[in-house]
């Protein structure tokens, strides 16, 4: 494993840790959505550098590339991952968009954002509300 | 105090995601990075720029990019893949935006609160802001066409198109509070755009291949890297740019709330 491999896959796996402890330890519902997207983020960012090829260039043929279109094989990095990645970002976004609005109703029912207790709706709401 | 209480129970969860990240590098360790693993069947003696048998390499990634110049006259390659090759993936991938759009609409609808409908002062926005907007909407919105209809030719699509027009939008909504895009009007633009993609998949099941989503007309009207080169890819991610701008104006739009 080189330098640059340490740096990618350490780098991101930290990120993702820091994701994971942000899940765990963290009480405001934003927050805790801000720690899945980075979550998403890293394993994002994981994807496309398993498809990184050193030395080659951005999938794209012609014109101010400098890539014929007939000798793609050795010269580009591998789509796939980059198309997967294309999609998850969306995917993450529409979730996101969901769990913000499941956030802006945990706040009207209970006026505040922190989360007092995971069992939220087995307890009483008075008390939650407290 | 407070501080201390809350790093001390933060630990545990230091230790589980300092693990969690350990045991994954232990497996990444493994995987090579920055190797050409998709060029395991290429031939021994293999030159760039040779003619390779595409009929047995079983890699997809390697066949992609062996063929996919000729069999979608596109010149980015992702592109490629994701409406060509994997088309229908796309189409599901609209539907699930679609459906977060919906869910967060009925979401919205369910939980609105009666004491949140009474009227709250909204503060103007600052004059460098409101007239900054009107100045930069536009060109944001040029700007997001140009990624869309380029999206076979550059680095870009309909959905990174759709999102810059949809943050076009946002810039819009906080330069101007009270006004707003008719709900209509970007429903039947979203609908619009929907059918067009499910229309073009259609007019694969009637052209040679006879299959959905095929693109039988790549390299019909012109050479890879000229606007029209890519069959109906072109069209559909022109279909995908307006459906994602339309529905992110929405999701914006419902989130911001009532406004008034």
């Amino acid at each position: 494993m080189n330098g640059l491999a340490l740096v990618f896959y350490g780098g991101i796996l930290l990120l993702i840790a820091v994701g994971i402890w942000g899940i765990l330890s963290r009480r405001n519902l934003i927050k805790v959505i801000m720690a899945i997207t980075i979550i998403a983020t890293g394993v994002n960012l994981l994807l496309v550098s398993v498809g990184y090829i050193s030395g080659r260039a951005a999938p794209i043929v012609g014109g101010d590339t400098g890539i014929d279109a007939s000798s793609t094989t050795g010269s580009v990095v591998d789509p796939i991952p980059q198309a997967l990645v294309l999609t998850a970002i969306v995917i993450g976004l529409a979730t996101t968009a969901l769990a913000l609005v499941a956030a802006v109703g945990y706040y009207r029912k209970t006026g505040s954002l922190e989360l007092k207790s995971w069992s939220y709706g087995l307890t009483n709401e008075k008390e939650v509300k407290k | 105090m407070m501080e201390r209480t809350t790093f001390h129970r933060s630990l545990p969860a230091i230790a589980l995601a300092l693990l969690f990240a350990a045991t994954l590098f232990v497996a990444f360790v493994e995987v090579d990075f920055g190797e050409p693993r998709i060029e395991e069947e290429l031939p021994v003696n293999y030159q760039p720029g040779e003619e390779i048998d595409t009929e047995n390499i079983t890699t997809p990634g390697l066949r992609y990019l062996a063929n996919s110049s000729e069999e979608t006259g596109s010149a980015n390659l992702v592109t490629a893949v994701v409406v060509n090759y994997r088309g229908f993936d796309t189409l599901g991938e609209v539907t699930i935006l679609f459906l977060a759009a919906t869910g967060v609409g009925a979401l919205l609808s369910f939980i609105k609160d009666d004491d949140e409908k009474k009227k709250k002062k909204i503060l103007p926005p600052s004059l460098i802001l409101n007239k900054g907007a009107r100045l930069v909407l536009p060109l944001i919105i040029l700007f997001g066409v140009y990624v869309f209809l380029h999206g076979h030719l550059s680095p870009g699509g309909g959905f990174q198109g759709g999102v810059i027009i949809a943050s076009g939008m946002l810039l819009f909504y906080i330069a101007e509070p009270t006004k707003g895009a008719s709900h209509k009007v970007i429903s039947i633009i979203e609908s619009t755009a929907g059918l067009a993609f499910i229309g073009l998949g259609i007019v694969g099941l009637m052209t040679a291949s006879k299959i959905f989503l095929a693109n039988d007309f790549a390299g019909d009207w012109g050479e890879v890297g000229m606007l029209v080169s890519a069959g109906l890819l072109p069209l559909i991610y022109i279909a995908i740019g307006f459906k994602v701008g339309s529905e992110m104006t929405g999701l914006v739009e419902k989130m911001r709330g009532d406004g008034s």
